[in-house]
């Protein structure tokens, strides 16, 4: 685990953050008509983020490779949509805390199952968990079945009658988002490089050196299975409000296997990378879907692709940029003589420059 | 509940429970001796029966469709093995599972573009469309009772290729430890495509069996996929027989399901499955 990165990463993050800050003053001289359908996008791509980073907690931080993690996120969605009023917009202020325990409660229920697997086991049973909530939802009539369900208000955040921020208001609702995501940000990146996130790092490391050094895994990953399963409900609550409804697609697993892209697209194990992932992910499927209607087949074969080519994904490329060799640069040394000489020439440029500033990336 | 009707139910869910260790066993076998989860693994199930489709229409007979489709499987699963797992078996599983996510979404799509939307079916093959009578209104196809025993069959073949056959003495060494096969000079890298080809083919032959009793559509191999990893979990990862009463289990589970607890009915099996990891967390017979 990385805990200092290079300063190029900082600014360009804050560089981002300002470009998304300022999308009044740019988007609709940029895009025009679409600005207000890209604005919506753009929130959207905040809220996947929010949702990879959460993931990121178990899969790059853990090592804890869940194919189910949309349950967390598609169940906000529905405790949000049945505990609205039908003709009022609920309070944010209770609505919040309700769905936080909600997700806190199921991840510490589906946790202490799933977790007491390993490797493949963990993902198949976080698969099947998944699966077997998106049956029920789709089944059941009280969540309006394979339709899904209406969020017919957003919550209001108000103190009495004082509006606090208007959450219909499209450019109010993309705000309070990135608030949310940057809230969310500060505190897994805190939470990464406290005494808890490192003894997670640890387990990731070697889990049976942890347990003889005295540490209850057990129960450190089911407490980051919790805090990941509530940021998954937080996203997945915007998201709800977002679409305006809850559907079961959003507790599916192909919303599952397509986070768990966008972690490993951006970078797992970083935190910046899975939220640059969403949005690199979401403006693909974008362009795709433009392309034809075929775009999964686009889709599947760049995650295909990336497997094979980008494994540390775009945060790889940033923190460990490919050098280009100048031609020729390999051949200084090569009219010196000596074993020494012969062995520097052939391998000493060649060699990796992993140890960029000390530190590794893993 | 009358008797026939139990009985009845009993040998519908025998030939499912059969139909699923067709795919599960291939399942259970990839990863057992290769190490990769195949999420891919009901897309070609989905694959075989519309091949199974496209091939019957074709030639109009659904027997010479079985006769070309499962050579066609077998080499789709060579070339993807060749392909695209093998820079993959020294990775995390996490590259494998996102891999074959990608490979599910290639090969939904171009089921797509080649079959279209619409939702299909295959006529039963006439020789064996009659019903057999049990009572006076109660009759019992005879198609399932082929399908049962064709799978019972092949069971039956894949525990003798195990059990008694010099590839089966390398396939259970394979599982038990892989280094150690390839440190007495097996050569690994053919065994794991033989496997692969050979796990993938019985998960579309299991498609082709299914499609006269199934409609086929878009992403039907998702749910038989996830029902197979209910299995595999249940059984014990790499455990054929583990994989056969896990097979056996949810078949009757998901014929009895419906008729015994029908609130609970589309989640009876990860019901079982759960019980099954609190009881025995790595499966029942690993």
């Amino acid at each position: 685990m990385l805990h200092r990165y290079p300063k190029r990463v900082p600014i360009m993050m804050l560089t981002l953050t300002a470009i998304l800050v300022l999308y009044p003053l740019w988007g609709a001289a940029l895009i025009g008509d679409g600005s207000e359908f890209f604005l919506e996008k753009l929130t959207l791509m905040l809220i996947l983020g929010l949702f990879a980073m959460s993931l990121d907690l178990l899969v790059g931080v853990i090592g804890l490779v869940s194919l189910g993690h949309a349950l967390f996120f598609g169940l906000a969605g529905y405790t949000l949509a049945m505990a609205s009023p039908s003709y009022s917009a609920a309070s944010l202020w209770w609505m919040m805390p309700l769905v936080m325990l909600v997700s806190a409660l199921s991840a510490l229920v589906i946790g202490a199952l799933v977790l007491r697997t390993r490797g493949i086991f963990f993902i198949m049973t976080t698969l099947a968990f998944g699966q077997m909530l998106y049956y029920l939802v789709s089944d059941a009539s009280f969540t309006g079945g394979s339709d899904g369900l209406f969020i017919m208000f957003k919550p209001t955040l108000a103190i009495g009658d004082l509006t606090l921020i208007d959450l219909e208001n499209p450019l109010h609702f993309f705000y309070f988002v990135m608030g949310v995501t940057l809230l969310a940000y500060l505190f897994l990146h805190w939470l990464i490089r406290s005494y808890f996130g490192q003894v997670l790092d640890g387990i990731h490391d070697n889990e049976h050196r942890m347990q003889a050094l005295g540490y209850a895994t057990y129960g450190y990953k089911l407490a980051a299975f919790v805090i990941s399963g509530v940021l998954a409900g937080v996203a997945g609550m915007l998201a709800a409000m977002q679409y305006g409804f809850a559907n079961p697609a959003q507790l599916g697993w192909h919303l599952s296997g397509e986070v768990l892209m966008m972690v490993i697209l951006g970078g797992m194990g970083t935190l910046f990378g899975p939220l640059l992932g969403a949005f690199a992910y979401e403006l693909l499927h974008y362009a795709f879907e433009h392309l034809t209607v075929y775009w999964q087949l686009l889709m599947g074969l760049t995650i295909i692709l990336i497997v094979l080519v980008l494994p540390k994904g775009l945060a790889g490329l940033i923190l460990d940029p490919p050098r280009f060799r100048l031609p020729g640069a390999g051949m200084k040394g090569l009219f010196r003589s000596g074993p020494a000489a012969l062995f520097k020439a052939r391998l000493g440029p060649a060699l990796p420059h992993e140890h960029d500033e000390g530190r590794h990336y893993e | 509940m009358d008797p026939v009707f139990i009985a009845i139910q009993l040998l519908n869910g025998l030939q499912y429970g059969l139909l699923l260790f067709l795919i599960a066993s291939g399942l259970t076998l990839i990863f057992g001796i290769m190490g990769i989860i195949n999420l891919a693994h009901g897309a070609m199930y989905m694959i075989g029966a519309y091949l199974a489709y496209d091939l019957t229409l074709r030639t109009g007979s659904f027997w010479l469709a079985l006769l070309l489709a499962v050579p066609i499987a077998v080499v789709l699963g060579l070339v993807i093995e060749r392909l695209f797992l093998g820079t993959l078996y020294r990775r995390d599983h996490l590259y494998q599972v996102l891999l074959t996510f990608g490979l599910i979404l290639v090969l939904n799509e171009a089921q797509r573009i080649i079959w279209g939307n619409d939702v299909q079916s295959v006529a039963v093959p006439p020789s064996l469309s009659g019903n057999i009578t049990l009572t006076d209104n109660l009759q019992y196809p005879v198609y399932r009772l082929f399908v049962g025993s064709v799978c019972l069959l092949m069971a039956g073949g894949i525990y003798w290729v195990i059990r008694h056959t010099r590839l089966g003495i390398v396939i259970r060494a394979g599982a038990a430890n892989r280094d150690m096969v390839e440190g007495l000079g097996i050569d690994v890298r053919t065994l794991f495509t033989l496997i692969f080809s050979i796990g993938v083919g019985l998960a579309a032959f299991a498609g082709m069996l299914s499609a006269p009793m199934t409609s086929l559509y878009p992403g039907m191999g998702d749910n038989v996929l996830i029902t197979c990893f209910v299995i595999v979990v249940i059984g014990g990862i790499g455990s054929i027989k583990g994989a056969f009463l896990g097979s056996l289990l949810i078949g009757q589970a998901a014929t009895f399901g419906p008729v015994l607890l029908p609130a609970l009915a589309s989640v009876i099996i990860y019901l079982i499955m759960a019980a099954v990891l609190i009881i025995k967390p790595r499966g029942l017979f690993a």
